[in-house]
């Protein structure tokens, strides 16, 4: 990486990136999958003493679990595999430049799919906006995650095969958790339980759990770690 | 002339395994210089190393008088290349992925259509790249080369998987981009197209530079038989020394107008290359 970057680039990416992902249905439904079960199921299913928006909080939870985390890996490990990546760096596009560009494009994405459970959820003004933050903090660790893996692939099935244990375990320890004491404290290590505890907390209107935000923090550490040994490790060919 | 392009004495090692050995090479300005050479000759490794996506393991190259090795981010504004493992976007249309590209390169949008005409892709502008034919992609790949008016231009087998008429077409492309002077190392396995666009040809076996120079002049250098092979009508070979000894016997022909057909028999650069190697050009 030298000589700084240029933001343009990054843009060229994104734009290229939304195109694609506008032709890619595989990608597009990862986006709007878990807010429309959210929205269907929240109305369809009511039973007695079943929280109040419950599930709302668990599709959140496996949106930020799955989705920025899926769609990152695929798109890094397919530009691997087809080439793409490579022909983008002889062009002269910086590895920061690429990452900024996809990573701005994912984390968008994500966003305005949760924007949705926002709404089911009935949160409004500044209630709104701590759950957009806390979505936000999600869909950042599960990202880098998502890098770590597409960078330290080789390709489109060796992204696969590490993405789906990974997956799993983010995704669906927290719901496992609710009905399983051993596996909630499993569960206390990934990111996405104490995602599921602030949202949890939000929604009874208690105070935030600094032992949370601390959680979500040193995940989201471990995986920008991880992504920089995988950068190191492997670069971007 | 300006040397555009100096090779000097590359050698380059995939583990223990030597697969170039020493080679030096020049190409001029604005000149078409062909690489020849049979499958895992190292062509591709070559390309690679003047294109800075490799560092050799000796030797260095320079372009424009400048090194490849030390410089390499800002070299590749000045390059274009065409190569197998640059890939595309496939669920993009052929103008999506030159827009990108041209976006990369600070190339006005208005240039897209101007070569996608040039290369007669025009029409099919919208079409995803995972609906075109190899032809198209191999015609699209070289938009996307020279898209940014590279001076240096790198083709690996440019023409290969096409069809005649598309290869011609391609040609033709090349050629035009010499008439305006851009510098093209190009490498294949045909020979007839060797001919037809490369001032000089250098044939590389087994990772060392076993011929160059112009192909005729080539051709000429190894017709050994120095004969004339000539057929009349009626279906009669017949060949005589290319000497004065046969002149007599030739104006004899004419004036009975016998002759359907008259060659020399310099060898054409497969033939060469099989002298030189004991290996034909396009063996799987
Ligand atoms: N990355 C690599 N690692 C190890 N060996 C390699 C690598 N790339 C090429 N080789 C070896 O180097 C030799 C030359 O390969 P190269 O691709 O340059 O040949 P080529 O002349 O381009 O052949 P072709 O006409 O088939 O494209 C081959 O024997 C190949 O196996
Ligand atoms: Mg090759």
């Amino acid at each position: 990486m030298d000589k700084g970057m240029d933001i343009r680039n990054s843009i060229f990416i994104y734009k290229k990136q939304v195109k694609d992902t506008g032709k890619n249905m595989a990608l597009l439904v990862q986006f709007v999958m878990f807010p429309m079960m959210a929205a269907i199921m929240e109305n369809a299913i009511h039973l007695e003493d079943m929280p109040e928006h419950f599930f709302v909080g668990m599709f959140a939870v496996m949106h930020v679990g799955m989705a920025p985390l899926t769609v990152t890996v695929s798109i890094i490990s397919e530009e691997k595999e087809k080439n793409t990546l490579r022909m983008l760096l002889l062009a002269n596009v910086r590895p920061l430049e690429y990452l900024c560009g996809i990573g701005s494009f994912v984390f968008s994405a994500c966003m305005a799919g949760g924007i949705p459970f926002g709404i089911l959820g009935g949160y409004e003004g500044k209630k709104l906006a701590a759950f957009l933050l806390i979505m936000a903090a999600g869909i950042l660790a599960s990202m880098l995650f998502g890098a770590a893996i597409g960078i330290w692939s080789k390709s489109q099935a060796a992204a696969t095969s590490v993405l789906t244990p990974v997956m799993m375990i983010f995704a669906f320890l927290p719901m496992l958790a609710m009905f399983n004491k051993t596996i909630a404290k499993v569960a206390n290590l990934a990111w996405s339980q104490h995602i599921q505890l602030l949202m949890n907390s939000l929604e009874a209107g208690m105070a935030v759990q600094p032992k949370n935000v601390i959680a979500v923090a040193v995940n989201i550490l471990v995986a920008a770690g991880l992504f920089l040994w995988a950068y190191q490790k492997k670069g971007l060919t | 002339m300006e040397r555009a392009i100096e090779i000097s004495n590359i050698t380059h090692c995939f583990g223990n395994k030597e697969v170039l050995r020493g080679i030096s090479l020049s190409v001029e300005k604005g000149e078409i210089l062909g690489l020849l050479g049979p499958s895992g000759a190292g062509k591709t490794t070559l390309i690679r190393i003047m294109t800075g996506q490799l560092v050799p393991s000796a030797g260095s190259v320079s372009l424009g008088g400048r090194d490849v090795t030390q410089a390499r981010q800002d070299i590749w504004r000045q390059i274009g290349m065409m190569m197998d493992d640059l890939g595309f976007y496939e669920r993009l249309s052929g103008f999506d992925n030159l827009k990108l590209c041209a976006g990369l390169h600070g190339v006005r949008t208005e240039k897209i259509g101007e070569i996608l005409k040039q290369v007669g892709l025009y029409q099919d502008r919208k079409c995803p790249v995972q609906k075109m034919s190899k032809g198209m992609k191999g015609r699209l790949a070289l938009a996307r080369a020279v898209l940014h008016h590279p001076e240096f231009l790198f083709l690996d087998e440019p023409t290969s998987g096409l069809d005649p008429a598309a290869a011609r077409q391609v040609h033709e492309l090349i050629l035009g981009l010499q008439q305006e002077d851009t510098t093209i190392f190009l490498t294949t396995h045909n020979m007839v197209e060797a001919e037809k666009l490369c001032k000089h040809v250098a044939l590389l076996h087994e990772g060392t530079i076993v011929e160059y120079g112009e192909p005729r002049e080539i051709s000429r250098r190894y017709n050994h038989r120095n004969q004339l092979r000539i057929r009349l009508y009626g279906g009669i070979d017949t060949e005589l020394p290319n000497t004065a000894d046969a002149a007599d016997m030739i104006c004899e022909y004419l004036k009975r107008g016998q002759i359907e057909t008259i060659h020399s028999t310099e060898p054409d650069l497969e033939s060469v290359f099989l002298e030189l190697t004991g290996r034909r050009l396009e063996e799987a």
